[in-house]
């Protein structure tokens, strides 16, 4: 079922990491993606991966929900790997079969390219896992919210997310029921050739799009009558708090930049 | 009688296996005859929906079996096309499946995935749109120019065209103002009558349906907590009432009479049987 996607999906809980800051997260985030990138060395992996395992454990999320969340990259990491392993060249040469070479330089890419993949996915899940989706855009308007100057309409754009955010779930619940509703007067969504197959979506587009924008009317209508008009001197009804549990991990984070970028100046 | 419709057992976990896992049916044996109006009743999250999109398949059980005619509804994939034509479903706010141009197109979706001839689909369209009284010169129109109610009939009547053993309408008046209410009631028991096929009929409103049902099915909590004919169910005040379902007033006026010592029959639950009911009491009572 369209359900059973878990990627960008929310699980509430009282740890740790569910209580940090969003803005932290977020910084902490880009932190790790940096900390990959720059990551060559089995050494400097295994800090970045030893990192994500403690926040994992941190945030009580079960190893169950972080496999289904990479499940649907399979492929793509797949690919990565198999291409890296066939086009790298070194020189080692490991086997030859016709006209492929493996050399173990493109073995060793070819690991370290689908861990990156990997850890670089886990670890946005770990965000998106703990953080519920207004947090979420609370913090990046807070993170962003210098670009104002520069006449970004930085509030405008989370107000867009946080809507799209918190519509998606709706909206999937919506197609879930127009279907099943569609499939009890005999519509087939998943036989027959393309063409046949995109005419069989009609009969669901038109009502999902119907209600995507009889609900847009009822939300604008809703945030007028309530006097929404825009971010100007709106306040929070949760406030964002700079906590010490905040500053600790930004500066764990720090360090582990530090760390890590000492490994690769060794050439470790 | 063997029954037409029957489940075995049937249970259904949401999202089982993750944080959000959720029983919503849980081991519910039930079986319906052929020609049964039935009301199915139960407090919102008792599992209604939930059990009867088994009915036609589209829910698979987490454990458990139904069956049409003793023919497992999702032993394959054929079977469960052919059971969609024959147990028809009316999910909740129906309005919002309507896609096509007009009206007549839309009520000719459902025969016309059944592969049936152009006749014979336009006089099913015809003879459907009779039954919940929508009038002829407004098939031509776009379904989207209907009122709220005109809407909901339209839609029903997509499924009838099915002309389905089973109509099961989940909540079929929900959102619709008391005269839209009474007319699609009205219609449904028009459409039992002349057909005589099994209808479940949804509901949290125990007025609706008391005055029509043959049979009534209280859910509670993914369970049948009571199933039997209304003057039975009603009988049963207290627990309908710890379950969070409001009896109707009669009922509820002659559980009181009772209860202060009145000799009154038990599970009244129309007005004319309580009437009835208190006039033997003062004939009875020899002071008229
Ligand atoms: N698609 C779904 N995913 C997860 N839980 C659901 C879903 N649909 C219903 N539920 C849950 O299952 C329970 C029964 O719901 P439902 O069958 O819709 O009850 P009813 O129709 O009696 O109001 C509810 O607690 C509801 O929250
Ligand atoms: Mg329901």
């Amino acid at each position: 079922m369209l359900k059973d996607i878990t990627l960008g999906q929310f699980f509430p809980g009282t740890t740790v990491v569910h209580r940090l800051d969003p803005r932290t997260k977020l910084i902490l985030t880009v932190l790790y993606i940096v900390l990959l990138f720059i990551a060559v060395s089995w050494a400097s992996y295994g800090v970045v991966f030893l990192f994500l395992v403690c926040s994992i454990c941190l945030s009580r999320i079960r190893l169950k929900a972080i496999l289904s969340g990479l499940k649907p990259l399979v492929i793509l990491i797949l690919i990565t790997g198999l291409l890296n392993l066939f086009y790298t060249r070194g020189e080692h040469l490991l086997f030859r079969v016709w006209k492929i070479s493996v050399y173990w330089e493109g073995v060793r890419t070819a690991v370290l390219m689908a861990l990156r993949i990997m850890l670089l996915i886990t670890g946005t899940l770990l965000l998106t896992y703990t953080t519920s989706p207004i947090q979420l855009t609370d913090g990046l308007e807070k993170l962003l919210n210098p670009l104002k100057k520069l006449r970004v309409p930085v509030h405008e754009l989370s107000m867009m997310m946080s809507i799209a955010l918190r519509f998606i779930p709706t909206l999937i619940e919506e197609t879930d029921k127009i279907m099943n509703a569609q499939k009890a007067r005999g519509a087939e969504f998943d036989t027959g050739n393309i063409f046949q197959k995109a005419k069989a979506m009609l009969p669901l587009l038109v009502p999902l799009f119907i209600s995507a924008f009889r609900r847009a009317d009822e939300l604008a209508t809703a945030m007028e009558s309530r006097c929404y008009h825009g971010g100007e001197g709106r306040t929070k009804l949760k406030v964002l708090r700079m906590e010490r549990r905040d500053w600790i991990a930004l500066t764990v984070g720090v360090l582990l930049l530090v760390l890590v970028i000492l490994l690769r100046r060794l050439g470790l | 009688m063997s029954p037409l419709i029957e489940t075995k057992k049937l249970t259904h976990i949401y999202s089982e296996g993750t944080p959000f896992e959720h029983v919503a049916v849980r081991d519910v044996d039930f079986s319906a005859a052929r020609g049964e109006f039935i009301g199915i009743i139960g407090h919102t999250g008792s599992g209604k929906s939930t059990f009867v999109q088994h009915l036609n398949g589209i829910l698979k059980p987490t454990s458990g079996s139904v069956l049409l005619e003793g023919e497992d509804v999702n032993g394959s994939a054929a079977v469960t096309r052919r059971v969609r034509g024959r147990v028809g479903l009316v999910f909740q706010y129906p309005e919002y499946q309507l896609f096509e141009e007009t009206v007549r197109a839309d009520i000719a979706y459902g025969p016309k995935n059944m592969k049936l001839g152009k006749e014979e689909i336009e006089q099913r369209v015809l003879e459907a749109a009779d039954f919940v009284g929508l009038e002829a010169s407004l098939l031509d129109h776009s379904p989207f120019d209907l009122s709220g109610g005109q809407k909901r009939r339209a839609a029903i009547a997509g499924v009838i065209a099915m002309r389905p053993d089973v109509l099961v309408l989940d909540e079929p008046t929900a959102g619709l103002d008391p005269r839209g209410r009474e007319e699609i009631i009205r219609n449904i028991c028009r459409y039992h009558d002349a057909v005589g096929g099994t209808v479940l009929y949804i509901t949290h409103s125990m007025e609706d349906i008391a005055r029509f049902a043959t049979r009534l099915v209280v859910f509670n909590r993914g369970q049948i907590a009571l199933d039997g004919a209304p003057e039975e169910v009603f009988r049963h005040v207290e627990e309908l009432e710890r379950i969070g379902l409001t009896v109707p007033s009669v009922t509820k006026v002659f559980s009181i009479l009772r209860s202060r010592g009145l000799e009154v029959a038990e599970g009244i639950y129309t007005v004319d049987a309580a009437v009835e009911a208190l006039l033997r009491l003062k004939g009875g009572g020899g002071n008229a």
